[in-house]
């Protein structure tokens, strides 16, 4: 038996005293993608928080283990430099840092972590070089400052960019689809696509099941209010798409009683 | 306001023996000399209860014995190249505790069309003869007290139509001397039309010591000429440092002044501009970065006396430790003087939950077209971002460490000369957590 890349087991977290997840349990193994839908404030950016460490939220009962490691033990740097990455829904404008200094920061903190040499500057912009084309990012765009002033779709993709850039085991992509245009929600997909292999997975979070025709996933989960009710292949979230969040609140008692 | 302040006998002796000591060169200043002295004498030192000195507290200067430096003091040129930047290149004048050094300063390569003096040497040159005390007036008690004992400083002078590149590089260097010490300097920049310089007044000091240093720089800058002033704040962290720069701005003429505080226990940075010629533009720009019980006061005003000038300025505060600071800008637009645009804006990062800010922007407009703007903020690290950079694998230390440096790039960006820009960037870098990774960034 393979040993999972991420188990989460009976995960409760609250923010501000109010419990948002309430028990929830999710195993992903190397090489999937998993997607996870829900209504709003059902708990699905919480779960992104939480996995990457945020300190505002709470987490009071349950465990995760990453690489077989408490990964509740680890500081949101720790998480990073082990391997999780975490696209944000609302990617954060840094006004004097640019986009060259923190990646690079960024990566030699990482190879720092795993006791490996510094990447010299020649050999950052060569990475910075490959992987724009990835996401047919302008390398511009990395002399200014970090998502200032970038659309809403430059800093999506800005995101993937980083991904890339930074090769996690674990990604955690918290709405990246939302507000995204056609070409821009392609772009997003290539990347992620590009990057699927058997060394690492996915965890897409969406509120649509457009994003689920460019990355199609192995797995599909329900959230709703703070636990998975439903988990199935690809095709549920069509059911879904269909039948809306409604249905599976119906079915919802019949799986927590499970 | 006299009575707002304590009157003083301070001094006295100590300025008889100066006026019995300096030469004929002098003599035409010695009735301003006198009348300042006066002045100082019925102003005495401000205290907090006077507007312009609220939030700064001038009793521990008053309280300690200061008596005026003595010349002489053993000072190395190793010394000065260690903290004088050789890599800023240019001409470089020394005074050791106030006093000109000619062992250690090098002004050998000056270009046709600039001179570099020292006041001390040149008290009845015909420009200093014209303009010594005519832009710095004794209004304030402390400019008056400098005023009564200026004895030495730099005179710089660039002809009409002389553009220097090269940056002259002043260094004030005190050593620490058995009894506290106090020094005047006195500069004197005039750049006549057309004419371009760079200035770096620098104030350095051994590691202990009283020292209070009351320096007092007039610059005039003559129709469409230009000079770049830097004041860079180094002496050590008991010192006592009161700088007071009056520049005097003509017709399209251009002022950069930036002020880069880092040492000094209490210090008061004033810059006071009088735009007198139409079309004037002055960029006022600062950095102050107080930590500990240091004291960083910084004192605007920029009077806006002739049509279609701008101004602009800009004070960045990053206070950490128990440190405090003050911004207090006034922007004085005269009457008739329209078309007027000036910005200001005061933004400050508190590092720990002792340091302290006080800011004042104050706008006192006479005439009815103009544009002014003012702003002051005051914040924290922003946590958003702090979590955005350790999401990416950046330690807490080294993300702080790169959004403060990034609070304070704004300011240094602002500065033209490249050499003096990476000074500053390595100075504060080592101010900041994480010094080895924010130095690979650079």
């Amino acid at each position: 038996m393979t040993t999972p890349l991420i188990e989460i087991k009976n995960l409760h977290a609250s923010v501000d005293g109010q419990e948002i997840l309430k028990g929830l349990d999710l195993t992903i193994n190397a090489g999937e993608v998993h997607s996870i839908m829900g209504p709003n404030g059902s708990g699905k950016s919480t779960l992104a928080n939480v996995l990457a460490g945020k300190e505002d939220y709470e987490v009071t009962d349950g465990s995760v283990v990453f690489h077989g490691k408490d990964l509740l033990d680890m500081d949101a740097s720790e998480r990073a430099c082990e391997g999780l990455f975490l696209a944000f829904q609302y990617p954060v404008e840094i006004p004097g840092v640019s986009g060259m200094q923190f990646l690079r920061a960024a990566i030699n903190a990482k190879r720092e972590h795993h006791g490996l040499e510094e990447l010299d500057a020649i050999n950052v912009m060569k990475l910075f070089r490959e992987k724009a084309k990835l996401v047919e990012l302008d390398l511009d765009m990395l002399k200014r400052s970090v998502n200032e002033g970038f659309s809403g779709g430059e800093k999506k993709r800005n995101e993937i960019f980083q991904m890339a850039v930074l090769e996690p085991t674990f990604s955690v992509l918290d709405e990246t689809d939302s507000g995204l245009d056609i070409d821009a929600l392609r772009i997003v997909a290539d990347g992620v696509n590009t990057m699927r292999d058997p060394e690492r997975a996915f965890l897409v979070i969406t509120h649509y099941q457009r994003l689920l025709n460019y990355i199609v996933p192995d797995f599909v989960h329900v959230l709703v209010d703070g636990r998975i009710v439903h988990s199935g292949g690809k095709e549920l979230a069509l059911e879904l798409e269909d039948k809306g969040y409604a249905w599976v609140d119906d079915e919802a008692p019949a799986a927590a009683a499970k | 306001m006299a009575q707002l302040m304590e009157p003083t006998n301070l001094y006295a002796a100590d300025f008889d023996r100066l006026v019995g000591r300096l030469d004929g060169a002098w003599s035409h200043f010695a009735d301003a000399r006198r009348a300042a002295f006066d002045r100082f004498n019925e102003l005495g030192f401000p205290t907090t209860k006077h507007e312009e000195w609220r939030f700064t507290n001038l009793q521990p200067i008053v309280k300690t014995a200061f008596v005026p430096a003595e010349p002489g003091a053993a000072v190395t040129t190793d010394t000065i190249d260690h903290l004088a930047f050789a890599a800023i290149g240019g001409c470089r004048i020394v005074f050791v505790d106030g006093f000109y050094r000619s062992d250690l300063s090098n002004l050998a390569d000056l270009p046709a069309g600039m001179r570099v003096l020292s006041l001390g040497e040149a008290a009845d040159d015909a420009l200093v003869c014209d303009h010594l005390g005519r832009y710095a007036t004794t209004d304030d008690s402390l400019t008056a007290l400098n005023t009564a004992f200026a004895a030495d400083g730099v005179v710089v002078h660039v002809e009409k139509n002389v553009n220097v590149e090269q940056p002259i590089h002043v260094v004030y260097y005190s050593t620490a001397g058995d009894r506290p010490q106090v020094t005047h300097p006195r500069n004197l920049i005039v750049v006549e039309t057309g004419g371009s310089a760079t200035v770096i007044e620098h104030y350095a000091s051994d590691e202990t010591g009283d020292i209070f240093s009351n320096a007092v720089t007039e610059a005039v800058i003559a129709d469409n000429a230009q000079l770049h002033h830097y004041l860079l704040e180094r002496e050590h962290e008991q010192a006592f440092n009161v700088a007071t720069l009056r520049v005097q701005q003509g017709r399209d003429s251009r002022l950069e002044s930036h002020s880069i505080l880092l040492g000094g226990g209490l210090v008061r940075n004033n810059i006071h501009v009088e735009m007198t010629g139409e079309g004037a533009h002055g960029l006022i720009n600062g950095l102050y970065l107080p930590h500990g019980d240091q004291h960083m006061d910084n004192h605007m005003r920029v009077v806006h006396a002739a049509p279609h000038c701008d101004s602009r300025q800009y004070y960045k505060g990053i206070l950490d430790g128990s440190s405090s600071g003050v911004f207090t800008g006034r922007i004085v637009v005269n009457e008739g003087a329209q078309k007027t645009d000036a910005v200001q804006s005061n933004t400050n990062l508190l590092l720990s939950n002792s340091a302290r800010i006080d800011t004042k922007p104050q706008l006192e407009i006479y005439a009815d077209d103009v544009k002014c703007t003012h702003g002051a903020t005051t914040g924290q690290i922003d946590e958003k971002a702090l979590f955005y950079l350790r999401s990416r694998g950046l330690s807490e230390s080294a993300a702080r460490g790169l959004l403060i440096y990034a609070f304070a790039h704004e300011s240094i960006d602002r500065m033209k000369l490249e050499a003096v820009r990476g000074i500053i960037e390595k100075l504060l870098v080592h101010r900041l957590p994480q010094i080895e990774l924010l130095e690979g960034l650079l």
